[in-house]
């Protein structure tokens, strides 16, 4: 077992993980609605899945399917209408925000700073919840985020205003403070999405070895097929707020299946690692 | 990678409060009546040593009994607009927020005035009735920014421009109210330059002094240990919430102790405007947008500028004075339009 700096942390914590689940979402459902008294606008069906210490989760699915509604419950942000989720046995939707920002990271879509700051003050942004609020960084501090950047392969960057780097750029250095959280949750909203080809497959390399080396459990929201079909050990299909299957991405890539999902016509072959590719047809084939 | 240590941030504090120093000196010179800098020093050392028996002459007298207590009022004043409005541009995300700009501070004088009305009806103790104006500058100004945090909200999140016009119309209105008031009303209320634009040359009691003291350093001490938090707001509140940030707790302490700041600094000034917008964007300028730095920095700095603006509306048509909020305006304004515009672009 890798002793991984976010589990030698608790000895207590990485003393109960091995193998075992990390991340336990049970049966988790939601409704959204602008008023009360009307009929919600959207509803998670009851959703259930776990996932263990390195592992990549892929939450797929077409837009408006609930994908982001999800990560947001686990995140503990929202809280679940019924069932519960679990983070090593707490859960995350009553722990304390400096509580779950210790165990959860979030990376979102879009960073939008008010005024400038360099890549190093963003990075150290992420040690915020482990320290009192009014104190300076400490050695320990700058150390974690200067080895968050190098991991994510940013060292370089560190000097540099975030409004004056690349899309992709500002995803590794995003990807980064999460990293200098020290989270056993990394939780990744469509981290993808505004970059090129080159950067997507540099992101989601880092992040296959990062969860690898330090046994963070990963769920990645995204609607990339391919990508998901690539990277993921587990996939979570979701469509119109249900949940379809869960399951590795051999087993849930069933043409008949995404094409009803992702209402087009395509095919799927598996390549020579055993994962699945997509093919996506045009209208006139 | 140079974080932010202990050292540099006395070290930038120590120089501006050199420049407030050699501020206040050119503000205690410079006046109708001059002064020589070897008496004003000598004058000052007997005030440090608690022999303020034995100055005699008129010079000062001015100096000890006019200046200084108004140099005093500016830099309360100052330090209290500059930091709630440091802190409005953070809650609000919003870089031209400012408590004048918002309505906020037409929201105290309102207040204020209201308080001033009431006082007389009530038979409370000179003690408690001294503390009537700042509670009610205090009230007008919470009720002024929720009033308008809520109508700059569309859809749970804030929109900026609806923010800012909603602010300026309700500062509007609640200056039209004042009218009204002022124009049905006389007696001892104070006049209608002093509200709508702002003084310091209103004369106070020493006990009040200590009370705007006292009251500046807790408010500003309250959003101080808000201030990494703060760092993490500007990235908005959801991921500031994801990184750790009890993001109702600290909403509440900032908005209820700026409010605060704006209702002091009100009920003894009146509404001087634009230095909460000023000053913490050139201390963003120089010092960075680290509210650990620029909440102490923006104090300071809302000190000096508020002396030096006095200091020109003592001076430039003396023996006629200006309100101070006039000269403060005639700067702030066109910044503020300069900003607006680069904002955009």
């Amino acid at each position: 077992m890798s002793s991984g700096s976010a589990l030698a942390r608790n000895p207590l914590e990485s003393a109960r993980l091995g193998n075992e689940v990390r991340l336990s979402v049970e049966q988790v459902s939601y409704a959204h609605s602008a008023n009360p008294a009307q009929a919600p606008l959207f509803t998670l069906e009851a959703t259930s899945f776990q996932a263990r210490p390195g592992e990549i989760v892929a939450i797929l699915g077409p837009n408006a399917s609930g994908k982001s509604t999800l990560l947001k419950l686990i995140s503990g942000a929202l809280a679940p209408l019924s069932g519960r989720i679990l983070l090593n046995g707490f859960v995350t939707h009553s722990l304390s925000p400096r509580t779950r920002a210790q165990r959860i990271a979030v990376v979102q879509q879009e960073s939008i700073l008010l005024f400038p700051a360099r890549a190093w003050e963003f990075v150290l942004q992420g040690r915020h919840s482990h320290g009192r609020s009014l104190r300076f960084e400490t050695p320990d501090d700058i150390a974690i985020a200067k080895n968050a950047l190098v991991q994510v392969g940013a060292a370089d960057l560190s000097d540099r205003w975030m409004d004056q780097i690349s899309g992709g750029e500002k995803q590794r250095v995003i990807l980064a403070r999460a990293l200098a959280q020290q989270p056993l949750l990394l939780l990744l909203d469509e981290p993808t999405l505004h970059l090129d080809i080159a950067a997507q497959i540099g992101l989601l390399d880092a992040l296959r070895r990062l969860a690898a080396e330090n046994r963070y459990t990963v769920v990645v929201v995204t609607h990339e097929l391919n990508l998901a079909a690539e990277y993921a050990d587990q996939v979570v299909l979701m469509q119109r707020g249900r949940c379809l299957r869960v399951g590795p991405p051999a087993s849930i890539y069933q043409r008949e299946l995404l094409e009803q999902v992702f209402q087009t016509p395509l095919t799927v072959e598996f390549g020579s690692n055993g994962r699945p590719r997509v093919t996506v047809l045009s209208g006139t084939q | 990678m140079k974080p932010l240590t202990l050292r540099r941030l006395l070290l930038q504090c120590s120089i501006l409060c050199v420049i407030l120093f050699l501020v206040v000196v050119v503000a205690l010179k410079f006046g109708a009546v001059p002064v020589s800098l070897y008496a004003l020093g000598r004058d000052l050392l007997r005030v440090l040593f608690g022999q303020s028996s034995q100055i005699s002459s008129d010079y000062g007298l001015i100096i000890v009994n006019i200046r200084l207590p108004r140099i005093l009022l500016g830099m309360i004043v100052g330090a209290s607009l500059s930091v709630a409005g440091t802190s409005f541009q953070a809650l609000l995300r919003n870089p031209l927020a400012d408590p004048y700009v918002l309505g906020v501070s037409s929201g105290a004088s309102l207040g204020a005035i209201l308080a001033l009305i009431v006082e007389p009806h009530l038979s409370l103790s000179p003690l408690f009735a001294a503390l009537l104006t700042p509670l009610g500058a205090f009230l007008g100004a919470t009720a002024t920014i929720a009033a308008v945090y809520f109508l700059g909200r569309r859809e749970g999140q804030i929109d900026s421009t609806t923010l800012l016009l909603g602010g300026v119309i309700t500062g509007s209105f609640l200056s039209a109210i004042i009218l009204f008031l002022m124009s049905t009303l006389t007696g001892s209320l104070r006049g209608l330059s002093f509200w709508m634009m702002g003084e310091l040359s209103t004369p106070l009691q020493k006990s009040v002094y200590w009370f705007l003291g006292v009251g500046f350093l807790l408010a500003a001490g309250a959003i101080y240990t808000t201030a990494s938090d703060l760092n993490l707001l500007l990235a908005g509140e959801q991921e500031a919430m994801h990184l750790g940030v009890d993001v109702p707790r600290v909403r509440l302490v900032v908005y209820i102790a700026a409010s605060f700041l704006t209702g002091l600094a009100v009920s003894v000034s009146g509404a001087v405007g634009y230095v909460g917008l000023i000053v913490p964007h050139v201390m963003r300028f120089i010092f960075g947008s680290d509210h650990r730095t620029l909440l102490p920095t923006a104090a300071i700095g809302g000190a000096i500028a508020v002396i030096m603006a006095d200091t020109l509306a003592r001076t430039v048509v003396a023996p006629t004075e200006v309100p101070v909020g006039a000269v403060t305006a005639v700067i702030g304004a066109p910044l503020f339009i300069y900003l607006l515009r680069r904002r955009l672009a």
